[in-house]
């Protein structure tokens, strides 16, 4: 047992915390529409709330408990936190108590399905949210969890990198987001209009924050407080000066000004795109992978998306889902064993059979992640409907949903 | 020349300026204000906001035109406001003597639209 990695890695999920709420939260909510900002961050705090409790319950359980013999699913024997304690578990970190790795891992398992929220905000009944969140979590998010990164999962298995869940996390929510956007429609008088964010110093400050908590996020992954953790923390932050800085300046040559809301989207495309490589590769590559990542978003977003015209409402996939695989990709690149001797040589360093894994990783994690959002939407929206009806919609979830109002007219 | 002040539900309002634009009205102000009718905003706070006491959210669109444009706009401002349920709003229609427009300094009927 060390202290010093006990400590950085319980101040790391205290900092995975702080990117659901407020981070995600405010970076969300402020993109939205005045009666709808309660929703998001309701949303945000409730799945901090539910899934919390399903982790601890059975998702740590089904993600990393010990392998049933297919790779496929973690067993029962650690439901409810049996079994798991404040001794280390040597198969995950050797050095800080089962229970650090454990909550520090329910961060991750919170933050993901909170990703999604940006698709479906403005339109989703509360209801729906709940049981689309529950039952992702459990057959998506646990499943491929256990995959790449669990004892004996099959991808895992495979030689398959995802440093900080580039794939897990990112890909994983971004195509689920994709689908559910293709599933829910589009949000009422969206081709007349455009509807403008709220309250972007809210998007600046929550894109500030998640910022700051990826430090835990990425290189809280290292599960030490050692020289890996530095290298997460140091190409974390550059490749994600490079992506904000890289997405202004698209904009300023395309559009003519380099605005807020394109720097913080940008920076956190960057976020997304190191958080699978930011173990395995040196810092200069790191800026190539940020400036990379904000022409692909940039693309995405700006240009498919309005060509195909389907409301992912905030970008979930548009940056986390490009984002994501690129990222992704990426690793199968400029991953090298000079950085971190634990992953593997990508192409640009005479690992070509890295690449080919990569991108079967990314291949897996589309078609699964997309076949079982489907199975999800359906159930869901035949058992209570997803949707909230029209006049909800118009009048706002805030009101409707929560019988509650962000902003008053008068003091 | 007549000043037309209509007071609508806030979630109406693009229902409204589209009507509006169908006849050619595409001068206005708008602001959110505060109100109640008859019914003291008691019986519509779900779909109002219930803001201080019995006050609702509603939205004031004020707009001055020509006698040939007053009924059109009466029209299209109730096209698009009306739901047929208590609250939709209401609209006074007001005597304009004389408008200035202040950088030409043109007045009267011209200086209108």
């Amino acid at each position: 047992m060390n202290t010093g990695d006990t400590g950085w890695v319980l101040t790391s999920s205290a900092l995975v915390l702080l990117m659901t709420l407020p981070g995600l939260a405010f970076f969300y909510g402020g993109l939205v529409r005045r009666k709808n900002v309660l929703s998001v961050l309701m949303q945000c705090l409730i799945i901090l709330c539910v899934i919390t409790l399903q982790w601890v319950l059975f998702g740590y359980s089904l993600t990393f408990g010990p392998d049933t013999g297919q790779g496929i699913i973690g067993g029962l024997d650690w439901l409810g936190l049996r079994n798991v304690g404040g001794q280390p578990n040597t198969d995950y970190a050797a050095t800080i108590p089962h229970y650090a790795f454990m909550i520090f891992q329910c961060m991750f398992a919170v933050i993901t399905p909170a990703l999604i929220i940006g698709t479906y905000a403005e339109r989703i009944k509360f209801s729906a949210f709940l049981a689309f969140t529950v039952l992702w979590a459990t057959f998506v998010y646990d499943p491929l969890g256990h995959w790449v990164w669990g004892t004996g999962g099959w991808l895992r298995n495979l030689g398959a990198l995802d440093f900080a869940g580039g794939i897990v996390v990112h890909t994983s929510s971004g195509v689920s987001a994709l689908v559910l956007a293709l599933l829910i429609g589009k949000r009422i008088g969206m081709e007349r209009q455009h509807f403008a964010p709220h309250n972007l110093p809210f998007t600046v400050m929550g894109g500030a924050l998640l910022w700051f908590g990826w430090f835990g996020f990425n290189a809280g992954s290292a599960l030490s407080a050692n020289e890996l953790a530095a290298t997460a923390f140091v190409t974390t932050t550059v490749a994600t000066a490079a992506a904000g800085l890289t997405w202004a300046l698209i904009e300023w040559q395309q559009n003519g000004a380099p605005t807020a809301l394109g720097a913080v989207t940008g920076a956190v495309a960057g976020l997304v795109a190191i958080t699978p490589a930011c173990g395995f590769v040196n810092p200069m590559n790191a800026i190539f992978i940020g400036i990379i990542v904000s022409f692909l978003c940039y693309i995405a977003i700006a240009k498919v998306k309005s060509y195909f015209k389907y409301d992912d409402s905030l970008d979930v996939f548009g940056v986390h889902g490009v984002g994501g695989i690129w990222g992704t990709i990426a690793t199968g690149l400029f991953a090298e064993k000079a950085v971190n001797e634990a992953g593997a040589n990508g192409l640009f360093f005479g690992g070509a059979q890295q690449l080919l894994i990569q991108c079967m990783l990314v291949v897996v994690t589309v078609v699964f992640a997309a076949a079982m959002t489907w199975v999800i939407f359906k159930l869901v929206d035949s058992l209570i409907g997803v949707r909230v009806e029209k006049t909800k919609e118009i009048v706002g979830l805030d009101l409707t949903q929560h019988s509650e109002s962000a902003y008053t007219l008068v003091d | 020349m007549k000043y037309i002040i209509a007071i609508i539900k806030p979630h109406k309002i693009d229902d409204v300026m589209k009507a509006l634009e169908e006849v050619d009205v595409n001068l206005m102000t708008v602001s959110n204000v505060l109100g109640r009718g008859r019914q003291m905003g008691v019986t519509e706070v779900y779909r109002g906001t219930k803001e201080v006491g019995s006050l609702l959210k509603k939205v004031k669109l004020e707009i001055a035109v020509n006698e040939d444009f007053v009924e059109p706009t009466i029209q299209a401002i109730t096209k698009g406001a009306r739901t047929g349920e208590i609250g939709d709003g209401k609209i006074f229609v007001l005597d304009l003597p004389d408008v200035y427009r202040i950088r030409t300094g043109e007045r009267g009927g011209t200086a209108i639209g």
